[in-house]
């Protein structure tokens, strides 16, 4: 049992690498940690930890917990439940953030039900109650329509997971002190129930990763054909953007699903969403609305996605957006 | 083969709209639908069933109504259907509600396979079917996009954030599953007539014998304490005219915001 109360972040690695969500989390978690008088640790599977401990100290981990093990190298959903709910049964963590990543997703659920802990999915802002001891998660629901405060009274750990680009990180510096704390997890009796055979990563057109993209540009049915998708890939090539496409294009086939923001899609978070013909459904703004700051560019001037827009412009984008990627190549340069 | 399909019944999100003053959702006459993940995991399961032969068993957690879900999942071809419904499960999160869905199965017999589809569109958890593999004590992977029977294994291709993977998973498995995997097939018209006039059992308390902790608000860890609507833009900028001088003060703005 540790003596003072802790928060923990999920140190999420793959192939040793740690993803870009945990340092987010730990920034935001030193805040947290700091209201509440809880020291900011982070749980770390892997197989072999201390190789990532000081990157994890410098975004503010007083502790790294690392779990070390052959059997932990790659994600493998059996093995790491049963190592972080080990864990969090003995050391009973107040609090434990997650990524919302494909590895999160599984984990998070998982480790959930396993230690009778409540689990908010997808939160977009958190707090602490003090005086009631509570995280407080807020999300959205219902497309994004509403949004909701969510508590968990009872129960501990309290946990969230967390889309990348919520959270800005805060690096304290390059040569922070913390402290490992070697934690074994016997898992010879855990059946090998599933193995991973294979895993490729996908080298697309544009390959950056909507989910956690700084920017993104987005093309709908103003774009009008499938060729035309190109001044879309244009402007996002300039800006280093991910493309996004609403749900009409992609039920047309003028782009791949993987491309898809909206309800049905991939919900996003970036810095700057640039809306290019996208008349803005209710399950299209369901996929992006928490985006920092969001551009509009539609010949409507009642298209709904002026709404919920910080910058809206009313015009054709096939004007528009060849002539906002040429005047960003200019401020490049 | 065996194979459970866990659907959920929603309000069809295409058809909401927002009342402008209020920024609330207009939800009166909404229609509900399934699920659409849930639909993918449904043609999923058929496909394997075509190949394979054996039998789909839709399950469905939720108010009484939830038995219209169960029957369009019966007319797209699903052979049975159950629905799991009581007032005392009133009120679950995910956690109560995996925990009651994992009894509901425990009744069926050697099942082989239970698909979920990836989330459902109102609540956007992605947790019970996680939660329910846990509770069956089976192994279980998020996000498959295929799945091949291969002896007394699957093999699961499975989406990640920039690729996939291909894992081999031991019956009997989980599977979450994403929109890319199929679309689902259409109903057809005997299906149809014979979906409207089959019997779906109800299974509620005493069918379940729930340990009363963990159903319903009891059950569930998690509490809503507040719903508000968002927080409205406030220093929203409208341009129109010239394409290049729009862009000159957008750019002249970003730059001001520092975003650039």
């Amino acid at each position: 049992m540790s003596t003072t109360k802790e928060l923990w972040v999920y140190a999420e690695q793959r192939d040793g690498k740690l993803a870009g969500v945990v340092q987010e989390l730990l920034s935001e978690g030193q805040i947290l940690a700091e209201k509440a008088g809880f020291t900011l640790a982070a749980v770390l599977p892997s197989a072999n930890g201390a190789e990532l401990c000081q990157e994890l100290y410098n975004f503010g981990a007083k502790k790294v917990y690392t779990i070390d093990d052959p059997k932990l190298a790659n994600y493998q959903n059996d093995y790491y439940s049963r190592a972080v709910a080990q864990l969090i049964n003995e050391m009973k963590p107040e609090i434990v953030l997650y990524g919302a990543t494909t590895i999160g997703r599984s984990l998070a659920p998982t480790v959930a039900v396993m230690v009778n802990a409540g689990l908010t999915a997808d939160c977009t802002e958190l707090d602490f109650d003090v005086e009631a001891g509570n995280l407080l998660q807020t999300r959205p629901a219902f497309g994004g329509n509403i949004m909701a405060t969510i508590i968990c009274p009872d129960n501990r750990p309290q946990m969230s997971t967390v889309r990348s680009n919520v959270f800005k990180k805060t690096k304290l510096s390059d040569n922070e002190a913390g402290e490992q704390i070697e934690y074994p997890v016997d898992l010879s009796d855990v059946p090998e129930r599933m193995r991973r055979l294979e895993s490729v990563h996908e080298a697309d057109t544009n390959s950056i990763d909507l989910n956690a993209a700084q920017f993104i540009v987005s093309g709908g049915r103003g774009v009008g054909k499938p060729e035309n998708f190109k001044v879309i890939y244009d402007l996002a090539a300039e800006l280093g953007a991910a493309v996004g496409a609403s749900r009409a294009t992609v039920d047309a086939g003028w782009i791949s699903h993987h491309h898809q923001v909206g309800q049905t899609g991939k919900t996003v978070c970036p810095v700057i969403y640039v809306a290019c013909g996208i008349s803005g459904a209710i399950q299209h703004l369901a996929g992006m609305q928490s985006s920092d700051m969001i551009i509009a560019i539609n010949k409507d001037p009642d298209a709904p996605i002026f709404d919920i827009a910080d910058f809206g412009l009313i015009g054709d984008l096939h004007e528009i957006v060849p002539e906002f990627k040429k005047q960003i190549a200019a401020f490049k340069a | 083969m065996n194979i459970v399909v866990c659907i959920k019944q929603v309000p069809d999100s295409d058809k909401v709209t927002i009342d402008r003053e209020t920024n609330r959702l207009n939800r009166a006459g909404v229609p509900s639908i399934i699920n659409p993940f849930d639909e993918n995991a449904l043609e999923m399961a058929l496909q394997l069933k075509d190949k394979h032969g054996g039998k789909v068993t839709v399950v469905s957690m939720g108010p009484p109504q939830a038995e219209e879900a169960l029957r369009t999942a019966l007319s797209h071809g699903a052979d049975e259907a159950i629905l799991i419904s009581d007032r005392k499960f009133g009120g679950a999160d995910t956690w109560a509600t995996s925990y009651t869905i994992s009894l509901a199965i425990k009744k069926l017999e050697e099942v082989d396979l239970i698909l979920f589809g990836k989330q459902a569109i109102d609540g956007d958890t992605a947790q019970v079917g996680p939660g329910v593999a846990h509770f069956l004590d089976i192994p279980m992977l998020t996000y498959a996009k295929g799945v091949e029977v291969t002896g007394d294994t699957f093999k699961v291709d499975k989406v990640t954030e920039d690729g996939y993977e291909i894992w081999d998973i031991d019956k009997p498995a989980a599977l979450t599953v994403v929109k890319e995997a199929n679309e689902l097939r259409m109903p057809s018209l005997k299906k149809k007539m014979a979906a409207k006039r089959a019997e779906i059992p109800c299974w509620g308390y005493d069918e379940l014998n729930p340990i009363d902790e963990n159903i319903g608000l009891a059950g569930s860890p998690t509490k809503v304490s507040k719903v508000f609507a968002p927080p409205v833009k406030l220093n929203k900028e409208i341009l129109s005219g010239e394409p290049s001088e729009m862009i000159t003060e957008l750019i002249h703005k970003l730059k001001e915001q520092h975003v650039l």
